[in-house]
């Protein structure tokens, strides 16, 4: 009893040769089809090739266009060949040209005596498939397709929409439930057979002649009708990318199939070398006695798929350009972006980089230039701080900072003497969290010593800046996790924002916070806001501030600047 | 003067470029691109004058053609390539590369060229972009000499990984790439003046295709969507861009007085004022190039779906 092989042939011929010689010299027979399209002379050419081995016969030629009748006709003919010329064959075995023995023949031939019934052929039923390319799946089996999906797309594409219009639905023959699965497949002479002798099958054939691909559902179908015992899965290694085309092995996956402990891969590149070589010459090909587990090579291609579908989060490049809402992540990484607290505490950053270990750096949207932490002027991935390089692309300018760090978490502050056109980026940006303290901006110009027309009149230019920032914040469309407080609630009780703020940020310890940013002194702010509104200002962002004395402050130590405690 | 295309197969991959006096980087430039697996190279010649024409006549796989004429005419050179590859490279997949352009696709280590090309025919993808990533040396520009047949990466071993913007453009549908050390040192002050670092120097040409300006784009526009758009990540690879040697202030000094460039030569006004400045293009976070699978990680390129 021996496995014979079925073998579609349609390009490297030289490769098919190989392969087929391969089966032969360890005992099973071979029935090739050559695709038609393939010319008569090079037809000739390869059939007087191996014409040295008797084992090695051609079946009658058919069109086989992807997705067509050709390719089932192509098998079913060949298996009449084989079954008729071998009688010793117990299992048939379809396989391509561009299929590759990993395991020694005799292996194979080992593990099929040992299920002498079992026909192994993925067939599941339509509910039940994922990898459906083109959106169809039931439809294929009620529908009609006389235009080429490859050369007529645009025309195959209106008439499956003509059918859905007009409700046009085939009858599929009565007693067939319709699966589908993997085109390769071993079937037992006994159901083979009987797939190709049933007195039903012209009546069959006419049906799935005008099914889409139907060398996906035919055998995978009428296989339901007679096994006794299948299972329902491929000895053909194969894997297939997004678009439902094979993944190509080449060279440097010699590794990963030796490991792979399958039976045969498709498809190889036929400039494979190494690998023909390694599978073809020698029976020790060091594989182990396994049942087939592809496991290992699944992760590498379904890593593939996901890299071509959904990318790298936050990484905008050459081959990677999301459109608005397709980023899959807006950027690489969590950021937090502080708004105020720069100027209501004294040394703000670097109490915060103290208490949560990130990289905190300055306002990186200054118009002087980028303050990037611990004043550099360079950052990772060569980025300078120059505001005209940043100001020519702010949005990338933050995504590539963010891309270049990942890993370590980044703060920065932000304001309204920023360039704030990235803040409705930041505001829909899911990965932003955003914490503003509204109005305190005014105290730097609190404490300068400029002179008061032109304070006011900046006042009054930050505050509408501010209050447009706020406005984009408050969108329907931010995603940004945002928190705002005006001047007057943080400083009332300072502590507990922070400890929040930091906790989000999650690092380290779960301790509280033991040590608390050091508060400008704001004595004198109230009559300073009251000043502003007097020269006809009105200063409405940082809350209501009392004239005097300022609110929370204690009298005992007014002068100093003073340390929230908790 | 040199025309060997009789020799060419249908299936030959070809490479085109245009070259004028590099002699020095040929020998390099054509093993690097036939250990790839490039069957056939066609040169333009702008009036050389070091004898690299010669030594390009005398090789078996180059036809080369030789031209007085105004390189900024010629759009850059543009038409002339445009022109031999309407006659020649129908049906083929070509590779369009200035011989300071070392091209890297993934595997490229592992796979020849024609594994890549096989691999964009069954995925009916047409053209395949390689952004232009500017090499430098650690140190002064000139600190040490270039010599015929070295591989320039062992002296400019050095890159940006992460400061290049992007931006449509809306007219041929092409990514315009912007960013490397020319716009951190030469185009500070001038951003939006930095050279474009997008390019799309494979494709699988038809007669009725051309490139429109260098090889950042193309025409028809669809074989400028080498970019996916619905987050995902297309195969894409690199030009590791190798100008930056010791033959570079000759080359700015002559381009400058040639006055044959791009925008009345701005880049090689901006080179030629920086070069005085501070030839050391190196900073503490220049990346340290390893091979293309470090460039992959750090996001440059992509191996999109191809495992």
């Amino acid at each position: 009893m021996s496995v014979g092989i079925v073998m579609l042939v349609h390009t490297a011929l030289g490769r098919a040769e190989q392969v087929a010689r391969h089966w032969t010299r360890a005992g099973c027979p071979v029935v090739i089809h050559v695709d038609k399209s393939v010319s008569r002379k090079v037809y000739e050419g390869f059939v007087q090739s191996v014409s040295d081995v008797p084992e090695i016969l051609f079946s009658r030629r058919h069109r086989c266009e992807w997705g067509t009748w050709g390719l089932v006709a192509a098998s079913q003919d060949a298996s009449e060949m084989m079954l008729a010329n071998f009688p010793d064959v117990r299992h048939v075995y379809l396989a391509s040209g561009s299929c590759l023995p990993l395991r020694p023949v005799q292996e194979l031939i080992d593990y099929l005596a040992d299920r002498p019934r079992t026909d192994f052929i993925e067939s599941a039923t339509t509910a039940d498939v994922p990898w459906t390319v083109g959106g169809l799946d039931h439809e294929r089996f009620t529908m009609r397709f006389p235009f080429s999906w490859r050369k007529n797309r645009y025309l195959f594409d209106r008439f499956v929409e003509f059918q859905r219009k007009i409700g046009y639905r085939r009858r599929v023959p009565k007693g067939v439930v319709p699966h589908m699965g993997s085109q390769w497949w071993c079937l037992t002479r006994q159901t083979l057979s009987a797939i190709l002798q049933d007195p039903e099958r012209t009546r069959y054939d006419a049906y799935f002649r005008h099914v889409w691909i139907p060398d996906e559902s035919y055998f995978q179908t009428l296989s339901r009708l007679y096994s006794t015992n299948i299972e329902s899965r491929s000895l053909t290694l194969s894997k297939f990318d997004f678009q439902g085309k094979p993944h190509i092995f080449y060279d440097d996956h010699l590794q990963l199939l030796r490991r792979s402990d399958c039976f045969v891969a498709r498809k190889i590149w036929p400039h494979a070398e190494r690998l023909y070589q390694a599978f073809l010459t020698d029976p020790d090909g060091a594989m182990s006695r396994q049942e087939p587990n592809p496991g290992k090579i699944d992760r590498i291609f379904a890593k593939a798929v996901d890299r071509r579908t959904r990318g790298r989060a936050g990484l905008y490049m050459q081959s990677r350009y999301p459109n608005p809402g397709w980023e899959n992540g807006v950027t690489a990484a969590k950021y937090s972006v502080f708004q105020g607290f720069s100027e209501l505490f004294q040394d703000f950053e670097a109490w915060l980089a103290r208490a949560t270990g990130a990289q905190v750096h300055g306002h990186l949207f200054a118009p002087e230039r980028a303050e990037f932490a611990g004043g550099q002027t360079i950052i990772n991935g060569a980025l300078p701080d120059t505001a005209l390089l940043r100001d020519a692309n702010p949005r990338a300018f933050l995504t590539n900072l963010l891309w270049n760090t990942r890993g370590e978490r980044q703060c920065f502050q932000f304001g309204p003497r920023d360039n704030v056109k990235i803040n409705r980026q930041i505001a829909e940006d899911p990965n932003a969290q955003v914490s503003v303290i509204t109005g305190a901006w005014a105290v730097p110009l609190f404490k300068s010593n400029a002179n008061f027309a032109d304070i006011r009149a900046e006042a009054a230019a930050l505050q509408k800046i501010e209050s447009k920032m706020l406005d984009e914040l408050r969108s329907p469309y931010s995603k940004a996790r945002i928190r705002i407080w005006t001047m007057a609630e943080f400083i009332e009780s300072p502590m507990e924002p922070l400890q929040v703020i930091i906790d989000e940020i999650g690092h380290k310890s779960l301790r509280r916070l033991a040590e608390a940013p050091l508060m400008e002194d704001l004595t004198g702010f109230g009559q300073f806001l009251q000043n502003l509104k007097n020269q006809g200002m009105h200063p409405y962002l940082m809350g209501d501030f009392p004239v005097d004395p300022i609110p929370k402050l204690h009298g005992a130590r007014p002068r100093k600047p003073y340390l929230v405690k908790k | 003067m040199a025309n060997r295309t009789d020799r060419i197969a249908p299936s030959d991959i070809l490479l085109f470029s245009t070259q004028r006096n590099e002699g020095v980087r040929l020998p390099y430039f054509l093993q690097y691109y036939r250990d790839m697996g490039v069957n056939h190279f066609f040169f333009v010649d702008n009036d050389s004058t070091d004898g690299s024409l010669d030594y390009l006549a005398r090789q078996d796989d180059v036809s080369v053609w030789t031209t007085r004429a105004s390189y900024k005419r010629a759009r850059f050179g543009v038409d002339w390539l445009n022109w031999l590859q309407m006659r020649y490279a129908h049906g083929h997949w070509t590779l369009v590369v200035d011989p300071d352009e070392l091209f890297l696709y993934p595997f490229c280590d592992t796979r020849p060229l024609r594994a890549l090309t096989d691999w964009l025919d069954a995925s009916s993808i047409k053209s395949f972009s390689a952004m232009l990533l500017d090499m430098y040396p650690k140190g002064r520009i000139d600190a040490e000499p270039y010599r015929p047949g070295q591989n320039p990466i062992e002296i400019a071993s050095w890159f940006d990984a992460g400061n290049y913007t992007i931006k449509k453009n809306p007219k041929f549908g092409n990514l315009w790439i912007q960013g490397g050390p020319r716009a951190r040192m030469f185009f500070a002050d001038q951003p939006e003046r930095a050279p474009a670092l997008n390019k799309i120097p494979l494709v699988k040409w038809d007669r009725r295709y051309a490139y429109v300006s260098s090889t950042h784009n193309l025409l028809p526009r669809g074989l400028n969507l080498v970019y996916d758009e619905w987050g995902g990540e297309k195969a894409s690879g690199v030009l590791l861009h190798t100008k930056f040697l010791d033959t570079f202030s000759i080359k700015a000094q002559e381009e400058l007085e040639r006055k044959q460039h791009y925008a009345g030569s701005k880049e090689y006004l901006a080179y030629a004022a920086g070069i005085r400045d501070n030839p050391d293009l190196w900073c503490k976070w220049s990346e340290k190039y390893i091979n293309w699978r470090q460039l992959e990680i750090l996001g440059l390129m992509s191996k999109g779906n191809w495992a």
